[in-house]
Order: structure tokens, then C-alpha cells, then sequence
């Protein structure tokens, strides 16, 4: 059954345009007319969009899917839908499942599994083997399936020598490594950040130095090979001075922060609830403060979601032993709105965050674009005044870790259209 | 009616049940010190002086907790600290049960949320609970409806009957019915502080008394950040601090700490921090040593000096019953842990 055409009314479009008050008309998976009004035909679905932004669907570089391995913390199907009723319309699926995602058939099962799904699933590939540090994965086969950006996420690769072979690989395949900077050394059995509240609470920490070093030498590592790197989910000040410098000095680096790392501090660890137990760990006011600056001034190109699911056994457990990890989709649009905009972020700055600068990030063509006639048909239509209540329980995700749960934040995905089909209406996922 | 007047009741084996009029708001749990205040440290140890008189007793056991359910869940080995509870529980005339991991379903994969559970649903007025992991007692306490929960030693979180126990032997030691001997304490926390929950309850107890504390240790061994900690002074030369210092609270070097990652080996940590005959001359004539136990002899204090007058560390082990006991009738004693339990009145229901 082909989808309805759909009229998109009385919204005002944002893309990297610029903003103008337009209604949008979808056909065929693809936007036919964008105008202050457009005709619609009948039997036209018409989703009402008035006080909403009209946007290009969210694109979310950093999404644990856990499938294959960990399906009963969340699956593609679950995952996805999600990220739907997140705004998201594509997501790219960290290779830290079980198996993970280091060969041409783990890949194109993904890949499989994504097809049909509520968001599109692009692939990060795994940098190394096993995501051990030791081999290189096969980037090349991986890149000719269409894998895009490769990371060891959940580890950083600790040879500096393997990671300086790794990129001088990747320059010649023209794909992006992406690296989860934490020196294990430094790390080592760290469950938080390393400070004032790791003392008191007699956790074992991780200094922000851990981060750092590793932002540190990959830089150098950039500058060696000329090979992009993009620094996932960074955290710190000094990260961010070190990433600011080399963008200054030319390099082809990108960054990326996750909506915790904006929105909470290590103090919230005082209860010793592992929800809010994350890697990397949440850090002070200072270090938040910074990573709202890198946001607003270009430092960080994207705002990623790092949304990790847990089932709920596992947050029960002490909080050294809890796994990190947090969910993201069904917040990130809402926490950028909430914190970001009183701290003077416009509206187009806080999508550019979460649509078209990851989309170029991730390579995916199809995402992020101008909504004007003859593009892709994937939008996020969201209200930015929209007051609701985190319900962990009401949650597309198969997990229930957020630790936002009860807090009521500003802004909201109302519809989300993925390939001209409106996959959530009214906040409401259609399937 | 004072907490000494009903246990000079007891005397005559009547109940100690009506401690109800005691002056102080006791917290629900105790998981650190800090949740007790001043106020709840001075009555702790003014409680514990009815129950050293208890001890002295022929017959050391009073009935103010008979009827009640006190268990040990030990996730860690500690059999000094679990009998010492255990004897305190008993001299209170509870019924006690032992759990330890290696006998328990934990072992088979039950969860540290469905243990506690299980536990509380079989009528147990108060899980004492020592775990490796810092924070367990503070999610346990979460968990629990009516069920008091006592922290036996979390991770390098806190320990803080320790504490109590140090505070009440300094104060016996000293001959002071008040509390006015800790105004201006002079203490030493020497050893291994990073890694010691007895620490952070020792400087959280003795400071919220007046006393000035120091902390002694090789910069390794100190917590990363001291921000918020009420100390005194930090000090990486024993000697400069052993002549002003009034107590001398060691802690235990555990061996892999000085395996070359912290300090490059025992032998260095002795020479520059352990307590050595020739260190010991340094101390003044009333200071006071102390040690939580096990001590290690020949690293953090040699054994002829474990063995002074002013070594009090057998003086400790017994305060600990007494101190316990005072901790669980505070928490226990008052018909308040179980909300069915029938409410007591003075002396009626011996």
C-alpha cells in the first residue's frame, strides 16, 4: 500500500537555510513542495505542525542497539522506534555488541535487521578485531558495504602505533575513525569521575586525564597522517581547549557530546544509583559549563546521544559493578531545548547540533539536507515549547535507564517522517 | 527517663525498653557518620557507657532487644567485625542470623536487590552489612520498608561503628564523662586513607567533635581530592607530626598496595611511615595509639610497639561490642523498626 501523501501545516521550516514560516507536502518518499501554502491534494494526511519547527530528521552518531548479543536490553525494532519518537530518522549502530561488529557478516546482519526499521541503521564499524586493540578489523570489506566511520567504543584503541596504522588505513579507504578517548592505564577501574565526590564516596575515579591524553595524542596522531578523526562523546574542558586548538591549526577533527554531559554532575552520583554510572563519567559543574561553550561556539560539531541500554538487573547491582551507560533518544532533543536555549542557543544552532553536522559526520547522504522540493523525505517535526514529564516507564526503549526520570523538560518531537512515511504522529509511533 | 537510668533498671533484669523518652533523633539507618551528627555521636557514646557496665556483669546480656531479628549479611569477609556484632546483638538478647556470600544464593546468581529482599520479607527488624563495594548499605536502605540497615564497612566508603568505637575508647582513656576532650583533639590518621572507609568515618566523627585531625600518608595513598573533608592539615612526614599529636590512629598497609603501584614496597612505607621504636620515642608521654585491626606488625607499627601502655588496641576490640550494642539499641530499642511490633512501655514487659 503506497503512503499517503502528507501535508505537513502551519510549522515554521528549519534547515541550514535558515528558517522560514512554510508548509511542506510529502510524496512518494520525498518532499514535492515547501511553501507558505502548499495545495494539498485530497485524501492528503494532514500532520498539524503549528508551533512546531519543521526540520530535517535527527541523526544520532552514537546509538547502542545491543543486537546482536544484549536483546533483552534493547533490540534494532525497539532501538529504533526510540529514536523515532526522539526525531531521529537515523542512527548510527555502535559496533560493541556480541559479536561485535568486526566482519562483513555481523555488518550486513545489522544492516539486515535495520531494513524496514522506524530509523534508518547506518553501521560504525569496529576498528580493530574483537575490539581488542591488537588487529585491525577489515575496513576495507566493511567500507564496501557501506560502513562509514569505524570506532572501538566502549575502549579506546591504546597503541598509539596501531591507532597511527589505523589511520594512515583509513585515509587511503577515505573513512572516518571515531575514538573513545580513555587511556586505560589512567582509567583503570574507575566507575566515576575522579574529584572531590569519587573521594568522599570512596569510589575508585578516573581522572579527566584519562580523556585528555588520548585526545591529546590522537590529535598528534591526526597531524602525523592527516587522517580525520572524530572524537566521540567528549567530556572534559581540557578536551575541548585541545579539540578547539587543533580546528584552529587546520585539522580535520570533529567531536561530538552527549546531552548528560551537558545537563549533569558528578554529584549526582551521591546516592550511589548506577543510573548514574556513564562512560565517560559525569564530571564537574566546570566541565559542563565548558562543554555548553564547545556547543555554542563550533568546538563540537554534534550532540550524540550515547544512548546505552541496560536492562534492569543489571543497574541493581552496586555501583562499581553496574555497567555505564544511559538512554538518550527519547531525551537528547528535549535536554538541548531545556538547558542550551536559556544559555542563548538558538533553535537552528541546537537541529544543526542534531541533524545536518552529524549527518555529514556519518557520511549518510540521505539525512540532514535543506527541506526543499526533490529532497528526502526525512523530517522531524518538533514543538519547542512542549512541557512534559520523563516517564521512564512510558519509554519506546526495551531498557529503563534514564536518569531523568520524573524531570520535566521543555520541547518534544510531535511527528517524525522517515522516507515520506510518518513513522510517529502526535508523539504517538505508528508501528 | 536518661538511657543510663533504664539500663540501671536492667540491673535488675527488667526490660530496657523505654528509651523512648531519650533526648536525641536517632537516624532510621546508620550508613555513615555524617548521617548521625554530633548529637548522635555524643548519644552513641553515652549509651555505650551503660552497656560497658553491662559487660562487666557476670552475666553481660540485658533483654532490651529480645524479640528482635538482627542479621549479618557479610558480602566480604570480616569475622572480626561480624562477631563483634553478632556478641552485641546477643548480649542484647536478639535472635541473630549470619549470611555470608559464600553461603548464600549469591553465589548462584541472585541479585544483591532479591538477596536483601528475601531477607526483609522474613521478618528481620536489621541487616547489618558489610560489602566490598562502596555505597551498598545507602541502595540497601533504599530497598527496605520497615528494616533498619547498619554499615559494617562499605568499599573505601565508611565504617563508621569503627569510628564510634575509636571516639569511645579516646574519651574512656582520658577519663572524660563529657565530651570536652575532644575540643582541640590533636589526631593523626596515618596509612593507607585512599583506600580506607575506617578513615573517612574517623575524620567525619572525631572532626565533628572538635577535634583537629592530620592526615599522614604518602601522597599515593591520599584521596585524590580532599575538598569537603575536615581536616586539619595533610602532612607526608610522620616525625614533624608525632610530637603534636594527641592520638595516633594507624591504618592497616594491605600488602598489594605496596606492590610498587602506591608505594615501591613495604619496606619503604615502614621507613617513612611506620610506627618504629625509634618513631614511638617521638610521642609524648599521654598520647594514645590506636589501630582498627588486623595490624600488620613490622609495617605500619612494629610489634614492641603494639605492645606499650600506649597502644590501646585490645582496649578498642572490647569498646566495639559495647559501642555495637549501643548502636543497635539506638536504632532497635524503641519499638520503632518494625511498625507492628507492640509498642513497649517501662519496665512492664520484662
Amino acid at each position: 500500500m503506497p503512503e499517503p501523501i502528507l501535508a505537513i501545516r502551519g510549522g515554521t521550516v528549519v534547515d541550514a537555510t535558515g528558517e522560514r514560516r512554510a508548509d511542506v507536502l510529502v510524496s512518494e518518499g520525498t518532499v514535492v513542495a515547501v511553501g507558505p501554502t502548499v495545495d494539498a491534494p485530497s485524501g492528503a494526511r494532514v500532520l498539524d505542525a503549528s508551533g512546531c519547527m519543521v526540520a530535517p530528521g535527527l541523526v544520532d552518531l552514537h546509538t547502542h542497539l545491543r543486537e546482536p548479543g544484549r536483546e533483552e536490553a534493547e533490540t534494532v525494532e525497539t532501538g529504533t522506534r526510540a529514536a523515532a519518537r526522539g526525531g531521529f530518522t537515523a542512527v548510527v549502530a555502535m559496533p560493541n555488541t556480541e559479536p561485535p561488529l568486526d566482519s562483513a557478516a555481523a555488518v550486513r546482519h545489522v544492516l539486515a535487521l535495520g531494513e524496514g526499521a522506524m530509523a534508518r541503521v547506518a553501521v560504525a564499524g569496529a576498528i580493530t578485531v574483537g575490539r581488542a586493540g591488537e588487529q585491525l578489523a577489515p575496513l576495507a570489506e566493511l567500507a564496501a558495504l557501506g560502513v562509514r566511520i569505524f570506532t572501538d567504543d566502549g575502549a579506546g584503541v591504546q597503541s598509539a602505533g596501531l591507532m597511527r596504522r589505523a589511520l594512515d588505513y583509513a585515509r587511503g579507504i577515505g573513512v572516518t575513525l571515531a575514538q573513545h578517548c580513555e587511556d586505560g592505564s589512567l582509567a583503570c577501574d574507575g566507575a566515576m569521575h575522579e574529584g572531590e565526590w569519587s573521594s568522599r564516596l570512596g569510589i575508585p575515579g578516573m581522572p579527566a586525564a584519562a580523556e585528555e591524553v588520548m585526545v591529546a595524542r590522537d590529535i598528534a596522531l591526526v597531524r602525523l597522517t592527516g587522517a580525520p578523526v572524530h572524537f566521540l562523546h567528549l567530556s572534559t574542558a581540557a578536551s575541548i581547549d585541545l579539540v578547539r586548538h587543533a580546528k584552529a591549526s587546520g585539522l580535520p577533527v570533529t567531536a561530538e557530546a552527549a546531552p548528560h554531559h551537558f545537563t549533569l554532575t558528578d554529584a549526582e552520583t551521591s546516592g550511589y544509583d548506577p543510573v548514574f554510572k556513564v562512560n565517560p563519567p559525569l564530571r564537574p559543574q566546570a566541565d559542563v559549563d565548558a562543554v555548553c561553550r564547545g556547543l555554542a561556539d563550533g568546538t563540537i560539531d554534534a550532540i550524540a546521544t550515547d544512548h546505552a541500554p541496560h536492562a534492569p538487573e543489571t543497574k541493581d547491582l552496586p555501583f562499581d559493578e553496574a555497567p555505564p551507560g544511559m538512554l538518550g533518544l527519547e531525551t537528547a532533543l528535549a535536554l538541548a531545548v531545556t538547558e542550551l536555549v536559556p544559555r542563548g542557543m538558538t533553535l537552528a544552532r541546537i537541529v544543526a547540533l542534531l541533524s545536518w553536522q552529524p549527518a555529514a559526520i556519518a557520511g549518510l547522504e540521505d539525512q540532514g539536507g535543506p527541506v526543499a522540493s526533490g529532497a528526502p523525505a526525512n523530517l522531524c517535526v518538533f514543538d519547542p515549547e512542549e512541557r512534559w514529564t520523563v516517564d521512564a516507564s512510558a519509554l519506546a526503549s526495551r531498557s529503563r535507564n534514564t536518569p531523568y526520570a520524573g524531570r520535566t523538560l521543555t520541547g518534544r518531537a510531535r511527528h517524525t517522517v522517515l522516507g515520506g512515511e510518518a513513522v510517529v504522529v502526535d508523539g504517538e509511533a505508528q508501528r | 527517663m536518661t538511657a543510663d537510668t533504664v539500663l540501671d533498671t536492667a540491673t535488675s533484669e527488667s526490660v530496657v525498653a523505654d528509651a523512648g523518652a531519650h533526648p536525641v533523633a536517632m537516624p532510621r539507618h546508620l550508613l555513615a557518620i555524617d548521617g548521625l551528627g554530633r548529637d548522635g555521636i555524643v548519644e552513641v557514646l553515652r549509651v555505650t557507657d551503660s552497656f560497658v557496665e553491662v559487660a562487666s556483669r557476670a552475666i553481660p546480656k540485658v533483654p532490651a532487644l529480645r524479640g528482635r531479628t538482627v542479621a549479618t549479611l557479610f558480602f566480604e569477609d570480616s569475622t572480626r567485625t561480624r562477631v563483634s556484632f553478632e556478641t552485641a546483638a546477643k548480649r542484647l538478647s536478639a535472635d541473630v542470623l549470619s549470611f555470608s556470600a559464600g553461603s548464600s544464593s549469591v553465589k548462584k546468581g541472585e541479585s544483591l536487590r532479591d538477596t536483601v529482599e528475601t531477607i526483609e520479607a522474613m521478618g528481620i527488624d536489621a541487616i547489618i552489612v558489610r560489602h566490598r563495594s562502596s555505597g551498598v548499605p545507602d541502595r540497601i536502605a533504599g530497598w527496605v520498608d520497615g528494616t533498619v540497615v547498619v554499615n559494617a564497612g562499605d568499599g573505601w566508603h565508611e565504617h563508621p561503628t569503627q569510628a564510634l568505637l575509636d571516639l569511645y575508647t579516646v574519651r574512656q582513656v582520658r577519663g572524660d564523662a563529657g565530651f570536652g576532650c575532644f575540643d582541640g583533639l590533636r589526631v593523626a590518621i596515618v596509612g593507607d586513607i585512599r583506600h580506607s572507609r575506617v578513615a573517612r568515618s574517623q575524620v567525619a566523627a572525631y572532626s565533628a567533635l572538635g577535634a583537629e585531625v592530620t592526615l599522614v600518608a604518602p601522597a599515593t595513598l591520599l584521596p585524590p581530592s580532599l575538598e569537603g573533608w575536615a581536616v586539619a592539615g595533610v602532612s607526608h612526614r610522620l616525625d614533624d607530626v608525632l610530637p603534636r599529636s594527641d592520638v595516633v590512629s594507624l591504618l592497616r598497609v594491605q600488602a598489594e598496595r605496596g606492590g610498587g603501584e602506591f608505594v615501591p614496597s613495604l619496606r619503604e612505607y615502614t621507613s617513612g611511615f611506620g610506627l618504629t621504636a625509634r618513631r614511638a620515642a617521638l610521642l609524648r608521654s599521654d598520647a594514645m595509639v590506636l589501630h582498627p585491626g588486623p595490624m600488620v606488625r613490622g609495617v605500619e607499627i612494629a610489634s614492641e610497639v603494639a605492645d606499650l601502655p600506649a597502644a590501646h588496641i585490645t582496649r578498642q576490640v572490647a569498646n566495639g561490642v559495647a559501642v555495637r550494642m549501643a548502636v543497635l539499641f539506638l536504632l532497635l530499642g524503641q519499638g520503632r523498626a518494625h511498625p507492628s511490633a507492640p509498642t513497649t512501655t517501662g519496665g512492664t514487659d520484662a
